[in-house]
């Protein structure tokens, strides 16, 4: 048993400790580090950024590909206390100069390729001044580019001692906000504990694991992939962006490293199964399969479990500000006549849920209502927006503080929930969510733009699909591909609308808003 | 000679990706995936489509940005295919 007092350090030391010459982390094709090596690495990242002046309580930005050297920069960014914030290297310059501002970082890890764009950026944000320090990596993989970028600062001494408590924060992570501006969701060590605690007892993972890391490290599925193994001394092996793209050579990449745990998103599960030639392979040491952030089409899950028998497939739901907080196994046989998605399930043991009225009240058994999680998961907060913190939470009756996920539910006798749909305008598309005011405020940047409004709709196969319907200004014609170049420009690719209609102008509800269900249902 | 292959192409793409697009505005030359007018699920489908239809296998390595980026690109990887 752990005592109450452990953080994502701690576990890091106890492995390194217990499993010093055993594989920590692999990144694909050709990088790994020991237990050993991956404290030393991130001691040295610890050093540098104190004689840099990071503070116990500062944050420090990773602006990286996904490597074992953002990786080793996380953990060094800890270890002294700092939170990180990874900020997504795919996306426009202008959302990671907001993001790094917004936070207020001490010190940036980053690429060489984003220094002058996100110079650039933070100019135009009117970020003046010397700005963080910045530990710049020629190149990224197997670690040996932040050995070097510390190298090349010269030889330092062992900061002083310093253990984060449970309660400061361990990182934040940045999601959409509907007002065009991504917000921060901060989280403790207590909360990244009690989550990975929880993992532990449900899955009882092994020191013989092989994790996978398909998601990238700012979106909170990395929590699972990188501290579950870093606890039990496991290995996690990093896939970066591009190849967890590739159907084809991600199969191959699950099989030859002879994965034994995979998380994604239920997309890339069904990109895999439909595209992925996986029966050219064997995964027989495939243990566990994990599926989280947004519903998986019954079509597509069961084509999935017929090429991989074997492992337990397990849907995981929550949002970042609780991580994981239902968990639901899936037969091992799909029902042949299912259409309907499976439930998102049981609460985490270590967790509290009810299902609420809009005034806070228990909805009738068996009603739909909003889904609310107590317990210690729940984030601190919004990064510097006390209004939208006091916003996210009911306080009840009795003072008790709920996180509301915004996401309408019903529950079943047994405890089992149903996800039913969304209070807001907030989506969920690839397992990122979207705040759909954040598109429309990015289309919104197009100077013809005189209208914007952005909607969700099903797929032919029932996956969320964007159209946004658009008014130009006078005597600009309307063009599919360059609001579609525009918004690559301007939004993450997984924000970019599938479809564009042009209107003259959008309709509006009596009340002069614009009429969200007519669009919805148009044709 | 018309190029049958880059107008499957193109209608594919136009029908698959940009519903409601003015066909004449995509050229041989736009370029595609560099331009965000295809992301990364709608390459993976572009080759499956591409197997599918002309009968040959893109490796992992040939599905790229370098590859694809045009209609003038795809249909060259394509003819190459068919040619060996």
């Amino acid at each position: 048993m752990r005592a109450s007092g452990t953080t994502l350090v701690d576990y890091l030391a106890d492995s390194a400790r217990t499993r010093r010459g055993h594989v920590a982390v692999e990144d694909v094709p050709d990088g790994m580090l020991t237990y050993g090596d991956l404290d030393a690495l991130s001691d040295r990242v610890r050093d540098h950024l104190h004689y840099a002046g990071v503070r116990p309580g500062d944050r420090v930005g990773v602006y990286a590909r996904k490597s074992i050297d953002a990786y080793a920069a996380m953990l060094g960014a800890m270890k002294l206390g700092a939170a990180y914030v990874p900020v997504d290297i795919s996306a426009p310059a202008w959302r990671c100069a907001f993001i790094l501002a917004d936070c207020d970082v001490r010190a940036v890890v980053l690429e060489r390729s984003v220094v002058e764009g996100w110079r650039t950026e933070r100019a135009a944000l009117g970020e003046l001044g010397e700005g963080p320090t910045l530990i710049v990596l020629e190149e990224t993989g197997g670690g040996q580019g932040l050995a070097r970028a510390l190298d090349a600062r010269g030889a330092v001494p062992p900061a002083p001692a310093h253990t984060p408590a449970p309660d400061d924060l361990a990182y934040i992570l940045y999601t959409s906000g509907s007002t065009g501006k991504p917000k921060g969701v901060m989280l403790s060590h207590r909360a990244a504990v009690a989550f990975v605690e929880w993992c532990s007892t449900a899955f009882s993972p092994r020191a013989d694991d092989r994790f996978s890391s398909h998601a990238p490290f700012h979106f909170d599925l990395s929590i699972l992939d990188l501290y579950v193994p870093l606890k039990h001394g496991a290995t996690v092996v990093l896939i970066d962006a591009d190849r967890g793209k590739e159907p084809i050579g991600l199969a191959q990449v699950i099989a030859e490293r002879r994965l034994t745990v995979w998380y994604s998103t239920p997309t890339i599960l069904s990109v895999l199964g439909e595209f992925g030639r996986m029966e050219r392979h064997d995964y027989s040491a495939l243990r566990h399969v994990f599926f989280a952030g947004e519903v998986f089409p019954v079509k597509h899950l069961r084509a999935v479990k017929e090429r991989l028998p074997h492992p337990e497939f397990h849907n995981l739901y929550g949002p970042t500000e609780t991580n994981v907080c239902t968990y639901h196994r899936i037969p091992d046989q799909v029902e042949p006549d299912r259409t309907t998605p499976y439930p998102i399930g049981r609460v985490c043991e270590q967790l509290r849920a009810r299902v609420v009225e809009p005034d806070g009240r228990d909805v009738t058994p068996g009603g739909e209502g909003e889904l609310v999680i107590r317990g210690d998961n729940v984030m601190l907060g919004y990064w510097n927006l006390p209004d939208r913190t006091d916003q996210a939470f009911l306080v009840d009756a009795d003072g008790e503080q709920w996180y509301r996920t915004g996401d309408i539910v019903t529950e079943d006798a047994d405890g089992v929930f149903t996800f039913v749909g969304r209070r807001d305008r907030m989506m969920k598309r690839r397992g990122y969510r979207i705040e759909l005011g954040e598109v429309e405020a990015g289309l919104y940047r197009h100077a013809a733009v005189r209208e914007a409004a952005v909607v969700a709709v099903a797929g032919a196969d029932g996956s969320a699909r964007l159209r946004a319907f658009v008014a130009m200004g006078d005597g600009h014609v309307g063009s599919v591909l360059e609001m579609k170049r525009f918004s690559a420009a301007v939004l993450p690719a997984y924000m970019i609308p599938d479809q564009f209609t042009f209107v003259d102008a959008l309709p509006k509800t009596s009340t002069d808003k614009v009429d969200y269900q007519r669009l919805a249902g148009a044709p | 000679m018309t190029d049958h292959i880059a107008e499957t192409v193109k209608s594919y793409i136009l029908e698959a990706f940009l519903p409601g697009a003015n066909p004449a505005e995509l050229t041989d030359e736009t370029p595609l995936i560099s331009a965000g007018i295809l992301d990364s699920l709608a390459t993976v489908r572009l080759v499956a489509f591409l197997e599918e239809q002309f009968k040959i296998e893109v490796a992992a390595y040939e599905a790229t940005a370098d590859n694809l980026d045009t209609i003038t690109q795809v249909a060259s990887l394509v003819r190459s295919k068919l040619a060996t």
